[in-house]
């Protein structure tokens, strides 16, 4: 469609001094072949409305902020070309799903990281070698267990996808557990159980029932719902042994 | 300036919202309708426990109208169960082979395969005995 010159937006306002509630408001972007939806957005700051707020920083896939709902799917907008939406009427733009609107196109995450921090995303050991006995060794083929685990870019796309987020906000949430799950493979690491009063309580793993819409959606491949179904074989393995073995109990023991 | 952030609330129609929900939610079903056909075949070794007039019972129930309905809704929903959780599986079991990840497909593969191994064994040892 080489002849279109311009495109239809429906973006998300929501002013927290003014609106009870969000609105939709239409703007005439001029179309360009290499555009996203960013771009889109970036125009209308500067040519239409410059109260129109939303995150971005890269513009390449890297920082994870410019997340949100175009046309009902969660995109990073950096990577939502507007070639890719033509013919289809206006693009709607929405901020993302399943979190408070701070304003426009803003969301709060303050929710999400503290859920991030619960799962103690940090190398833990029983006990710390001392310096001078130098580095922990990892094979490569340790690394590539985990390292697709590790690509996350907290781009929340897999939060807004998620159901459960929604109807439960107490949900640790997919790119979380996804993390814990990280450290949990990680050869160096040795703080799976401690992870687990967090992971496997009734807002950890057991919330997930699996509709992989969050990897559906992630932009990196981070494979947040396959990380949170092995947490709970693991966890359930660590329950039927505890049950067997008597004087055995995975809870708080860090792992052999 | 305060803030005041604006909480959206879920609608109760949200699986209806993406055909990716909806196909979820149609998956969430299927296990009732699974759980209810094991529920009818447990009642039927209870039924064999009792001896043979309450098992021929059973039989004859089993081939009423609304029973064949029933079996045959629940085969739909079974095979659309069974269909879409080998589909997801290789996200639940990463094997590592040598250096990579085995890719889905034959992990997809070898479950069908057990599957129809496994039902060939069960038609099998019914048509033979
Ligand atoms: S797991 Fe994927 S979708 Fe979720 S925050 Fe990380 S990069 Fe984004
Ligand atoms: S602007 Fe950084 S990911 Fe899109």
């Amino acid at each position: 469609m080489s002849n279109t010159t311009t495109v239809t937006l429906e973006v998300l306002r929501y002013d927290p001094e003014r609106d009870q509630e969000p609105r939709f408001q239409s703007f005439e972007v001029p179309y360009d072949e290499d555009w996203v939806v960013l771009d889109a957005l970036n125009w209308i700051k500067d040519n239409t409305d410059s109260t129109l707020t939303y995150r971005w920083s890269c513009h390449m896939a890297v920082c994870g902020s410019c997340g949100m709902v175009v046309n009902g799917e969660e995109k990073l907008t950096c990577k939502a070309f507007l070639r890719d939406y033509l013919g289809r009427g206006p693009i709607r733009v929405e901020p993302l799903r399943n979190f408070p609107i701070e304003r426009d196109l803003v969301v709060d995450m303050e929710g999400f990281m503290a859920k991030l921090e619960s799962v103690k995303p940090w190398i833990i050991r029983d006990e710390e070698k001392p310096v001078e006995d130098g580095e922990y060794i990892q094979l490569p083929k340790q690394l590539k267990r985990f390292k697709h685990h590790t690509l996350c870019i907290n781009c929340l796309l897999c939060y807004s996808a998620c159901p459960q987020v929604g109807l439960n906000p107490g949900f640790i949430g997919p790119a979380a557990l996804a993390l814990a799950h990280r450290y949990n493979l990680d050869s160096r690491d040795q703080g799976r159980h401690e992870r687990q009063e967090v992971t496997g309580s009734a807002d950890g793993v057991w919330e997930c029932t699996f509709v992989s819409a969050c990897s559906d959606v992630c932009p990196k491949h981070v494979e947040p719902g396959g990380a949170i179904q092995e947490q709970k074989i693991a966890n359930s393995v660590d329950w039927f042994l505890d049950h067997l073995i008597p004087g055995r109990s995975s809870a708080g023991r860090t792992k052999e | 300036m305060s803030r005041r952030p604006y909480t959206p609330k879920m609608t109760y129609g949200w699986w209806l919202e993406r055909p990716f929900y909806t196909r979820y939610m149609i998956r969430e079903l299927s296990s009732a309708f699974v759980t209810a056909y094991s529920g009818l075949l447990i009642v039927g070794l209870w039924r064999l426990a009792e001896g043979e007039a309450a098992w021929n019972g059973y039989v004859s129930a089993l081939s009423h109208p609304a029973t064949l309905v029933f079996q045959g809704i629940a085969l739909l929903f079974a095979l659309y169960h069974t269909v879409t959780w080998f589909a997801v599986t290789p996200r639940t079991t990463p094997v590592i082979v040598g250096e990579d990840f085995l890719p889905p497909q034959p992990v997809i593969i070898a479950q069908y395969a057990a599957w129809i191994f496994a039902s060939a064994v069960i038609i099998g040892a019914a048509l033979w005995f």
